[in-house]
């Protein structure tokens, strides 16, 4: 019915499985950032967690280990887990808000309800909240990488690269953190996301080589996205840069990807009713 | 404007309207047209599909079936461009619990994509008709359950919309705070500005509304102006008996034929009649006994009443 008088480009886009929106993203974006300044301790709190490690482990094991050899040599332990931790920071800031926060303002404040009743559609609040996480998430890599540098644990000029490259690890994260979220009854589907982040931030060869699982295993932890956040940041930090690092932005990227997508059809199902 | 309507000032059309949730249908293709600056309103008791109507013109609830153009687009493919021009008072406030009282209206203003200046300039308009200047910067959750209706109200204002949409504005809202939304109401009807609302207040869609339409059970039952209601479906005059009784049933059979018809509330007895006083006299000289009688002119409520077998305020 509506066919005739609907102009090409809406058209076009009901084919594709991208949600409505009004390309006004940017406003919920800054909606957070409003809200933020009357909550700041909470962006200060979940940064320190990767940094505690640095130095627990970096220390602690670094004095036992001392040395760990990767493709190009011996490495010192600390610089190491560095990059790995850089990952974590990156994916914690994203997780924080694309799950805890986004359940409590679909669920409870009944934010989204309030927002799409203005021009911003489905897909504006879920790239406005994926990018708000993914900016959570590179905020606290970047106070990561500068004390991983004070520290002396960063060796190489790559190392500049590892902020921009922390930001498509926040972007995979944050992206599938709300989709998930999404399909959250209570609060304690929550320990769902626990048990997902825990066992991937000791074993995504955070704190060992891969090489030193066995060949299943290894397999197994090159399918979680930790795994090539880390790779891909431990590439740049220790300056070993080849072309594989794009197979982990790849990676990054698609999973990204689909968690916008998927969260923006999600909302339209939820809150579109 | 692209998208206006070829039939000039009409604003909105809806043919065959449906909304099903699951089997059940809470709208069931209902037809109604809105013109440029109308106030109109849905009446209807708990139930009727008034709120799932109002989402589905405010482009957040596409519709199941039937058709509807709103300023001559389709919400189904134009919710941004629609909603842009809209103004929504939700049944429930749906206000930011993490922002200021003053942060709700600027947060606001810009997801219709006010500039900074604009929204903090309108702010301080809409925070004095919402009397909430001195709780700017207060938080909203701490508010009480009026003032937030009232933050809801200025907010929907915030983008000047040509179309408000307001859905029991008034529930919880003191006589005076009520008065002061007409007083601005009717000012933005002179500006132009098209009034949909729903109400479960006779006196507030007799006061507001040109035309108005009463739902039941997902159906229009009844259409007209609100004097045009009256005339058509109650009489001219009421005639109200209370009796010492637990059950004013006992006493339907009695006054019977005394007016056109009887209705039995839980706590008296109305006699629809042309001539209220004369009815009271023909009840007298039945040797019928009242505690109390009153005879006063046919409201829309009685309207309702007969309509929907409901009183409205339930
Ligand atoms: N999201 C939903 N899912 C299932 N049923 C719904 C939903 N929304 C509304 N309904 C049902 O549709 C019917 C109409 O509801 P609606 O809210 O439109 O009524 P209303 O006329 O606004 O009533 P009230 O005066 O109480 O606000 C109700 O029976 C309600 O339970
Ligand atoms: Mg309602």
């Amino acid at each position: 019915m509506s066919s005739t008088t609907a102009p090409l480009a809406v058209r076009v886009s009901r084919l594709l499985p991208v949600p409505a929106g009004a390309g006004m993203a940017r406003m919920l974006v800054e909606r957070n950032v409003r809200s933020y300044k009357h909550g700041w301790i909470a962006l200060v709190t979940g940064f320190l967690e990767p940094v505690l490690y640095l130095f627990s482990l970096g220390v602690g094991i670094g004095a036992l280990v001392q040395t760990v050899t990767t493709d190009s040599g011996e490495v010192p332990y600390a610089a190491f887990v560095a990059p790995a931790l850089l990952a974590t920071s990156a994916m914690n800031g994203a997780v924080y808000d694309s799950t805890f926060n986004v359940f409590w303002k679909l669920r409870y404040a009944k934010l989204y309800d309030a927002v799409l009743a203005t021009p911003l559609g489905p897909r504006d609040v879920a790239v406005g909240e994926i990018a708000w996480s993914l900016i959570r998430g590179a905020l606290y890599s970047a106070l990561f990488l500068l004390v991983a540098t004070l520290a002396g644990t960063v060796t190489s000029w790559w190392a500049l690269l590892a902020l921009p490259a922390a930001v498509f690890i926040g972007f995979a994260f944050a992206a599938v953190g709300m989709f998930v979220t999404t399909y959250m009854k209570s609060w304690a589907d929550f320990e769902w996301v626990n048990l997902a982040i825990q066992p991937m931030f000791l074993f995504s060869a955070t704190f060992f080589p891969l090489e030193t699982y066995p060949p299943t295993v290894q397999w197994l932890v090159q399918l979680t996205p930790l795994y090539h956040g880390v790779a891909l940041e431990r590439a740049l930090m220790l300056g070993q840069v080849d072309a594989g690092i794009w197979w982990h932005v790849g990676y990054l990227v698609a999973l990204g990807v689909v968690g916008l997508i998927g969260t923006g059809r999600r909302l339209e199902k939820l809150l579109l009713t | 404007m692209t998208g206006d309507t070829p039939d000039g000032d009409l604003l909105l059309r809806a043919r065959g309207l449906t909304k099903t949730f699951g089997d059940f249908t809470a709208v069931d293709g209902v037809d109604f047209a809105v013109r440029r600056g109308e106030a109109f309103g849905f009446l209807g008791p708990n139930g009727a599909g008034k709120s799932s109507t109002m989402r589905m013109i405010g482009a957040v609830s596409p519709p199941s079936g039937g058709e509807l153009r709103i300023f001559g687009l389709d919400p189904s493919t134009d919710g941004p461009r629609i909603r842009a021009r809209l103004g929504v008072v939700p049944q429930q406030d749906q206000l930011d619990q993490e922002l200021t009282v003053e942060e709700n209206l600027w947060v606001y203003g810009r997801y219709f994509g006010l500039s900074r200046s604009q929204v903090r300039e309108r702010a301080v308009e809409l925070l004095e008709f919402a009397q909430l200047t001195e709780r700017a910067k207060d938080k909203v959750e701490p508010l009480s359950g009026g003032m937030k209706r009232r933050l809801t109200i200025a907010r929907s204002l915030i983008s000047a919309p040509e179309l408000l949409l307001l859905d029991e504005p008034t529930t919880g809202l003191d006589p005076q705070a009520r008065h002061l939304l007409w007083d601005r109401l009717f000012r933005l009807k002179r500006q132009g500005v098209t009034l949909i609302l729903t109400t479960h207040y006779m006196d507030e869609a007799e006061q507001l509304c040109d035309r108005l339409v009463v739902m039941d059970h997902g159906r229009i039952v009844a259409e007209g102006s609100p004097r045009q209601l009256i005339e058509q479906h109650s009489t001219r005059e009421v005639l109200e008996l209370r009796f010492d009784t637990d059950d004013h049933a006992e006493y339907a059979g009695k006054v019977a034929g005394v007016g056109e018809r009887v209705e039995v509330l839980p706590d008296r007895l109305l006699v629809y009649a042309h001539d209220g006083d004369a009815a009271a006299a023909e009840v007298h000289s039945r040797g019928i006994e009242p505690l109390s009688s009153l005879v006063r002119r046919s409201t829309l409520e009685d309207v309702f009443l007969h309509l929907t077998g409901r009183t409205l305020v339930d």
